[in-house]
């Protein structure tokens, strides 16, 4: 049941996007509080092996002209790195135009249908089997159902069909708040991660709910780390 | 009475004493600092200072252009600006005050402020911190800073082998002032309307 109004949150459990009072432990608690946009000023975490990646490398590699979607922002690494293959880069900074739309602490009710076409505008407006691949990274995260659905919807639109999609989720289902991060490509196989902030994940998923969220692709196949990082290669 | 005059003076660098006794005109001292003939800007200092070596055309940042601009200098737009611009063989830089909407064409794009529209830069394109830019680039490199903003698609194209990039005209020897003759900077009206 949702309540109307400034009685929608009472209901809302600990994934409903009421964010903490309290800093996230273990978080810097300058980043604990939400900002209003998202600041750049960001934090090495370090860098981490992913099988994910190389496995997504692996499919476009030998190819040379693909078209590429990069819905992390865009980064020196990344543009190097999918350019100097030979492909053709888009960048789209999901969780920036994702806070413009809907404020950065769910402000904005996210199954508003005007906004969700709204958003979607902003942010995947692109014709249809337009891409080759696609770096979804972590931001599916912060999105609450009615909205996750359309997006996922509009990425199968607009990606070429037995093409690839790159995505991250936390694995650790007991998570109040994730830090959001930016993912720089340093080799095939390795990304350097940056921390720019924490967030309160809209919905966290576990494998079963990642293959009815992926349903309509081909093919969704996991790689699990040790930093509790779920990578998913999904197959158009 | 001159004495006095001269207490009000403010106070100047120092500048060895004239071995004439009565010098007639005035001549600058050798060591006297030159002074900038270029307008005076109210940016915050030490944010960004355009490169003046060179000799480059301004616009202003209570400019406000509508139409086209073809440049054989340098450029850089520090207002706004509403149709296309062509600095083919040159570095056009977009200040931290200015706002693009346009089609842009040059050697060199540093952008420090808003471009909305496509750029091609045929050398390299930078993008430094806090710039937007919203539109398809085409650049032989790109350098992006963290925390600008970039929406749209990169093409990277590479310099055929064997053909130079064309080099930027030497900067003639006339004083700064000449680099801000009008002549230099080509503006056509908006005729769309």
């Amino acid at each position: 049941m949702q309540l109307p109004g400034p009685l929608k949150n009472i209901l809302r459990g600990a994934r409903g996007g009421i964010p903490p009072e309290r800093p996230v432990p273990g978080a810097n608690p300058q980043r604990g509080q939400y900002p209003s946009r998202i600041v750049r000023g960001e934090d090495i975490v370090g860098t981490r092996q992913s099988r994910g990646l190389e496995q997504f490398f692996g499919y476009i590699r030998d190819q040379a002209g693909l078209t590429i979607l990069d819905l992390g922002g865009a980064t020196q690494q990344n543009v190097n790195f999918i350019t100097n293959l030979g492909h053709r880069l888009y960048s789209e900074d999901f969780l920036q135009i994702l806070h413009e739309t809907f404020g950065v602490s769910d402000t904005v009710d996210q199954s508003n249908p005007g906004r969700i076409d709204y958003f979607l505008r902003q942010a995947l407006d692109y014709p249809e089997a337009k891409f080759d691949g696609v770096l979804v990274w972590d931001v599916l995260e912060y999105l609450e159902p009615p909205l996750l659905a359309a997006v996922v919807e509009r990425l199968h639109k607009i990606v070429r069909r037995k093409s690839y999609m790159l995505a991250f989720f936390h694995s650790d289902l007991k998570l109040e708040a994730v830090p959001f991060y930016t993912f720089r490509i340093q080799e095939v196989s390795q990304l350097q991660v940056a921390q720019q902030g924490t967030r309160r994940p809209a919905q966290l998923f576990n494998n079963r709910s990642l293959e009815k969220l992926f349903g309509k692709f081909e093919s969704v196949k996991f790689f699990l780390t040790k930093d509790r990082l779920r990578e998913v290669i999904v197959k158009v | 009475m001159w004495n006095k005059r001269r207490d009000e003076e403010p106070v100047k660098p120092y500048s060895p004493p004239s071995p004439v006794a009565n010098p007639g005109p005035i001549v600058p001292s050798p060591i006297e600092p030159k002074k900038e003939t270029t307008p005076v800007s109210s940016m915050p200092q030490g944010r960004f200072e355009p490169e003046r070596s060179g000799g480059s055309a301004t616009i202003g940042k209570a400019v406000k252009i509508v139409g086209q601009i073809f440049s054989k200098e340098d450029l850089l737009i520090d207002g706004d600006l509403e149709g296309t611009v062509e600095a083919l063989e040159h570095k056009l830089t977009i200040g931290p005050n200015g706002t693009v909407h346009a089609a842009v064409k040059a050697r060199e794009v540093v952008a420090l402020g808003t471009i909305q529209g496509n750029v091609e830069a045929t050398e390299r394109i930078e993008i430094r911190k806090d710039a937007k830019l919203v539109g398809d680039i085409r650049t032989a490199r790109i350098i992006i800073e963290d925390g600008a903003y970039f929406k749209g698609s990169i093409d990277i194209v590479k310099p055929e082998p064997g053909k130079a990039p064309p080099k930027p005209a030497a900067p003639a020897p006339a004083p700064a002032v000449a680099s801000h003759t009008p002549a230099a900077v080509a503006v056509a009206p908006d005729t769309r309307r």
